[in-house]
């Protein structure tokens, strides 16, 4: 076994567990740990230009690649400026592993410089944290971590490193296995429930698949894409499952919900059967959970966090296990076409009623005035045609981002990002930041608003550095454009401090990075400036003026049910 | 209603942070706490008086599962089980109240601790009732102070609060079959 410090024993697990790029900022406190790094270039680390960025990258790098993003900062204010991703990561069950710099262990309690109780601040939005005391623990926590924030419902772990144990010896060995006596995620689901659900399924007259991002995290989406075409039943997914089933696929009934579809929130309302899917039955979805699909006679709920089960809707049938095992053994089980045949008959008709919904009362569009700002439907539309649905599209948070929700078609999974549970402004570009490094190949379309842009704005700095070749596309309608639809709609009109009069240039402001910057002000010039963008090499920051008064419909207010819309 | 709940936790730093942490930060209510080593010393035992409906007490349950250094939570509700409080109470006496605090005492099999010419110093140990019953007797003599400790209990007979193999499993396919049987 070999000695090193522990700072080298860091990058040492790091490279164990097959970590091939971090996202970080030094600084006093994780000194020793950056003087490792730079002796193993092996390990690729991102310098950022806040540590909230870093923290939304390495989300970003999460969500695209299926493995834990990692973050390393210094103590105090650096590992501070972590907590929003953390909180972000926590709500949307992603993997990320924080390496945080501390004071020495002689010195916490103190008040020491640059000292912050990060363990204590991180507690109530990690799935779990350490602070190392001894360099001999250091591997097996770091291993611990990695196994943690991966496996189950996935989530954020922190490890706090005081400096003095970063400088001591120790002897390195990365250990095979992890033994934790607390936790052991329950994989397979419950055969006798499995068989009730599937009963329950075969006996719907109006099922409805509802599924979230737990789909995207247990690499479910091909199985549960066969399972969703060979049974004929009608799905939505939640805001953060976009892209887990095809969304050309006349089966898929796009995102439901507070921006959902009519014809989604009315199939939810209406159904007998609801399959819930890694989804959790967020405020978001279910309106009023009093009037929640209040005609489901069953609802069935698979997912590996035993507490999302029954803690906002009663469930029925609960499944608790890993989505791509449950979904694999519910194939093995279904019935085969034939015997299905009857059933399938009038689940046709119910999706002949809700594509009736549909033609009803489609997603508001109107051809914008060629001379006049572009509208936001016609930009994403763009957007599709030239990247044909390849792209990895990344959001902000507020109304481009329900937009986007609402009208890009996916035909993958891991293709959208997105800060859903806490809807974090400034996720947006640190996110697509991320995400490069996890495709490289890949397209990367940040849709931004111009409020979320400039809550993050300093990492254009960070994508001109590392030449990354995100396309930023503001919708700029000079406004927080979800905060004044919200007072237009529930507060008379009276526009308290939603309108930022001091709007930047953006094109000086991204040339001033180094980067590209365009303006389209008319809606004539939004195909061919989105084209050029797109083929411009490295980091493009697009500003497209969009009206001002422009909403999200349809919209279910805050506290109503789920078929009380608003059109307008 | 109130439930009595044994949580078996790693014996590690911070760990009380997050059991508490846990119950702050998710608007529920913690009426008594107590927490020591058990026999083996790498494990303690929190044991908390909670309360909410059964939807409430099954996320608290769920919730507690769900922290890593959580090994196993038990609801004491439908068990079989004894329960225990103390409380030590200290209570002004003199010449004419000294035998009716000594008769009170010895009623409720509790133990006088500490002798002052002034006060005496009372140990009862019981079930909230009882103690309750015993301050209310005391009250009219001039009770001058008190500390009572949180809840401990025990299943009675052979069933015990140690550290499965499989925590979550475990728990998960007990309240399953219970919920089948009810149906």
């Amino acid at each position: 076994m070999k000695k090193m410090t522990g700072a080298q024993i860091v990058v040492e697990s790091l490279l164990a567990e097959g970590v091939d790029t971090v996202f970080g900022y030094p600084g006093g406190a994780i000194l020793p740990t950056y003087d490792a790094l730079i002796q193993n270039p092996a390990l690729r680390h991102i310098l950022v230009r806040h540590e909230q960025g870093a923290a939304h990258m390495a989300e970003g790098y999460a969500r695209v690649s299926g493995k834990p993003g990692v973050v390393i900062v210094t103590s105090g204010p650096g590992a501070t400026n972590t907590v929003t991703g953390i909180a972000d990561a926590y709500m949307d069950s992603t993997p990320l592993v924080v390496l945080a710099g501390q004071v020495p262990t002689s010195m916490i309690g103190n008040d020491a410089f640059q000292e912050a109780d990060l363990t204590g601040i991180t507690r109530p939005c990690t799935k779990h944290n350490y602070l190392v005391r001894d360099v001999n623990d250091l591997a097996r926590t770091i291993k611990e971590a990695f196994y943690i924030a991966g496996s189950g419902r996935p989530g954020p772990v922190l490890v706090d490193l005081p400096k003095d144990v970063q400088n001591a010896m120790g002897t390195f060995k990365y250990p095979g296995a992890v033994e934790l006596r607390g936790y052991k995620p329950t994989i397979k689901g419950n055969d006798r429930q499995i068989e009730k659900a599937i009963e329950a399924i075969e006996a719907s007259e109006r099922p409805l698949f509802y599924v979230g991002g737990g789909v995207q995290w247990s690499d479910a989406s091909a199985p549960l894409t066969e399972l969703v075409r060979g049974l004929k039943i009608p799905i939505t997914t939640t805001l953060m499952a976009l892209g887990v089933f095809p969304s050309n696929d006349p089966l898929c009934l796009g995102m439901l919900g507070m921006h959902g579809g009519y014809w989604t929130n009315m199939a939810v309302q209406n159904c007998d059967t609801l399959i819930a899917v890694g989804a959790r039955f967020d405020d978001r979805v279910t309106g009023r959970v009093s009037d929640f699909a209040p005609k489901a006679k069953t609802i069935i709920h698979i997912d590996i966090d035993p507490s999302s089960i029954s803690k906002n809707i009663k469930v029925h049938i609960p499944i608790v296990g890993d989505i791509r095992e449950v979904v694999l053994e519910m194939l093995q089980r279904v019935k085969s076409q034939e015997g299905l045949a009857p059933r399938q008959k009038l689940w046709t008709e119910w999706h002949r009623d809700i594509m009736q919904w549909k033609a009803e009362k489609p997603l508001p569009y109107e051809i914008g005035d060629p001379e006049g700002p572009s509208k936001p439907r016609a930009i994403i539309e763009e957007l599709y045609n030239l990247t044909k649905g390849e792209a990895v599209v990344v959001t902000d948070v507020g109304q481009h981002q329900m937009w986007t929700a609402q009208m890009m078609p996916f035909h993958h999974h891991r293709s959208w990002l997105t800060s859903g549970g806490l809807g974090t402004m400034g996720y947006g570009l640190p996110a697509g930041i991320g995400a490069y490094f996890a495709a490289p190949n890949r397209p990367i379309v940040v849709i931004n608003g111009d409020g979320g842009i400039q809550m993050n704005i300093q990492e254009l700095a960070t994508a001109v550095q590392y030449k990354v070749p995100v396309k930023v596309i503001i919708m700029n309608n000079y406004y927080l454009g979800m905060v004044r639809q919200w007072q237009e709609k529930f507060y008379d009109g009276r526009y308290s401090h939603s309108y930022m009069d001091a709007m930047p240039n953006f094109v000086k402001l991204a040339e001033a990075y180094g980067a590209a910057g365009f303006r389209v002000e008319k809606g004539k010039d939004l195909a061919p400036t989105l084209q050029a963008a797109l083929a411009t090499p490295g980091p493009v920051l697009v500003d497209v003026v969009i009206p001002q008064s422009e909403g999200v419909f349809p919209m279910v207010p805050a506290g109503s049910a789920m078929h009380e819309m608003l059109f307008a | 209603m109130r439930h009595t709940i044994s949580i078996l936790v790693e014996n590690e730093f911070g760990v009380l942070a997050r059991v508490a942490g846990l119950f702050s930060g998710r608007g529920f209510n913690i009426r008594s706490l107590s927490v020591a080593e058990t026999l083996d010393p790498t494990l303690s035992r929190v044991t908390l008086v909670t309360e909410g409906d059964d939807q409430i007490v099954e996320q608290i349950t769920k919730q507690l599962n769900k922290l890593i250094s959580v090994l196993k939570v038990i609801d004491f509700q439908d068990a079989v089980h004894v329960e225990r409080e103390m409380a030590l109470v200290k209570v002004a006496v003199d010449e004419r109240t000294r035998n009716e605090l000594l008769n009170i005492v010895s009623v409720f099999r509790a133990k006088v601790i500490d002798i002052d010419p002034r006060s005496f110093i009372i140990e009862v140990t019981g079930d909230e009732g009882k103690i309750n019953a015993m301050l209310n007797l005391l009250a009219p003599l001039g009770i001058k102070e008190i500390v009572r400790t949180g809840k401990v209990a025990l299943h009675r007979g052979g069933q015990m609060l140690s550290a499965p193999a499989r925590a979550e499993t475990v728990e998960l396919n007990k309240r399953k079959t219970q919920k089948e049987k009810a149906a």
